[in-house]
């Protein structure tokens, strides 16, 4: 394999600086799960606890998610804090349907992950009924430092995607 | 208790006044249906009940007449501090009161109790449900509706299903009986 790639020859690092050869796959997932921006679903008291981990103490902004626009044409990663009742149920899967791929649900305590303690006539329970939901993170509510294990996770499983696959189809099997 | 107040109702809605019960300083008055908005609208402009504190109801399922509304009221202005809490029976299919012209905060509580006992209110503006959606088809906190809930679609709106409840709320009925009759194994309702 190693003669199908082209060797560049005479190559100085310091004379043409930092390079890298990598796979694109590794490039891709590295800048995908490394700028995580969420569009925060926060519903109820989870809410709370998502601003805590949004905030100077626990700060979600080490792991580049700091932005949390409520844009969802412009983020990633829709984190689902509280409980979901089925009259908010369609809306949260518009905003969903709004972001564009790639993106992620982090189903955010008890609530959003399976109805939690409200087994109700008005709540719906667990809102992968509804949306497909990457990672669950348990409490009520969870410390900011679950949800952060929570985003680490979600890092690790997108370092393990294969993104390079969809960009570069050929047209055999496109 | 010998409020003021107690006495002028009293002369004026002697007959009509079926219960009066008085518990730790609370006052309950159970009247008749007919007159329950003059005993009210009575209530605020001579007695000084200018708060109302809450609209309540209850569902009596088995026992005729079915509902049951409950009202708190309060004086707050002078530092008078009265709360008389007023109940009067509302049989099923007829429709009771409304006081939202008394006082206009009643408007919510009442559609609150339309959207979840079903009670319709004459003189009522804005006769819309208020928690669930326009179209759900049940009343939730009927006594004979399932706390899990039943299925129910609209499109577009929203939907619902029944929850998974592994047979049933497991509430405890007071009694002094043994625990095998204390707590049924499932007071499941489908």
């Amino acid at each position: 394999m190693s003669d199908s790639i082209p060797q560049h020859a005479a190559y100085d690092s310091k004379i043409e600086g930092n390079i890298i050869f990598t796979k694109a796959d590794s490039a891709i997932n590295w800048m995908r799960k490394n700028s995580l921006w969420p569009m925060p679903m926060g519903l109820a008291c989870c809410a709370i606890e998502l601003m805590g981990a949004g905030a100077s103490r626990f700060d979600i902004a080490r792991f580049g998610a700091e932005v949390m626009r409520f844009s969802p044409r412009q983020s990633d990663v829709m984190i689902v804090a509280g409980t979901v009742t089925y009259k908010m149920a369609l809306a949260v899967k518009r905003v969903w349907d709004q972001m564009p791929e790639p993106k992620w649900c982090i189903a955010m305590g008890a609530c959003a992950s399976s109805g939690g303690m409200y087994r109700s006539y008005a709540v719906l329970q667990g809102i992968d009924n509804l949306i497909p939901v990457d990672v669950y993170v348990s409490g009520c509510p969870p410390r900011p430092e679950a949800l952060l294990e929570g985003l680490m996770r979600l890092q690790d499983k997108i370092s393990k995607e294969e993104s390079a696959r969809a960009h570069f189809q050929t047209t055999a099997t496109a | 208790m010998d409020a003021p107040f107690l006495q002028a109702i009293t002369t004026r809605f002697g007959s009509a006044i079926l219960k009066q019960t008085e518990f730790r300083d609370e006052l309950t008055l159970q009247i008749a249906g007919d007159i329950a908005l003059d005993f009210l609208a009575f209530c605020r402009d001579e007695c000084g009940f200018d708060y109302l504190l809450d609209i309540s109801s209850l569902d009596n399922f088995g026992i005729e007449p079915r509902w049951e509304m409950v009202y708190e009221l309060y004086a707050l202005s002078n530092g008078a501090h009265h709360h008389l809490r007023v109940k009067y029976t509302v049989a099923e299919n007829t429709k009771a009161a409304s006081v939202s012209d008394l006082w206009p905060t009643a408007g919510w509580h009442e559609r609150e109790i339309y959207d979840m006992m079903g009670i319709e209110f004459s003189g009522l503006a804005d006769h819309r449900r208020i928690l669930m959606w326009e179209g759900y088809p049940y009343f939730p906190l009927r006594k004979d509706f399932p706390l899990a809930g039943r299925p129910s679609e609209m499109p577009d709106v929203a939907f619902t299903d029944r929850a998974p409840l592994a047979g049933g709320p497991f509430v405890t009925s007071p009694t002094s009986a043994t625990t095998v009759d204390r707590e049924p194994r499932s007071r499941e309702i489908l």
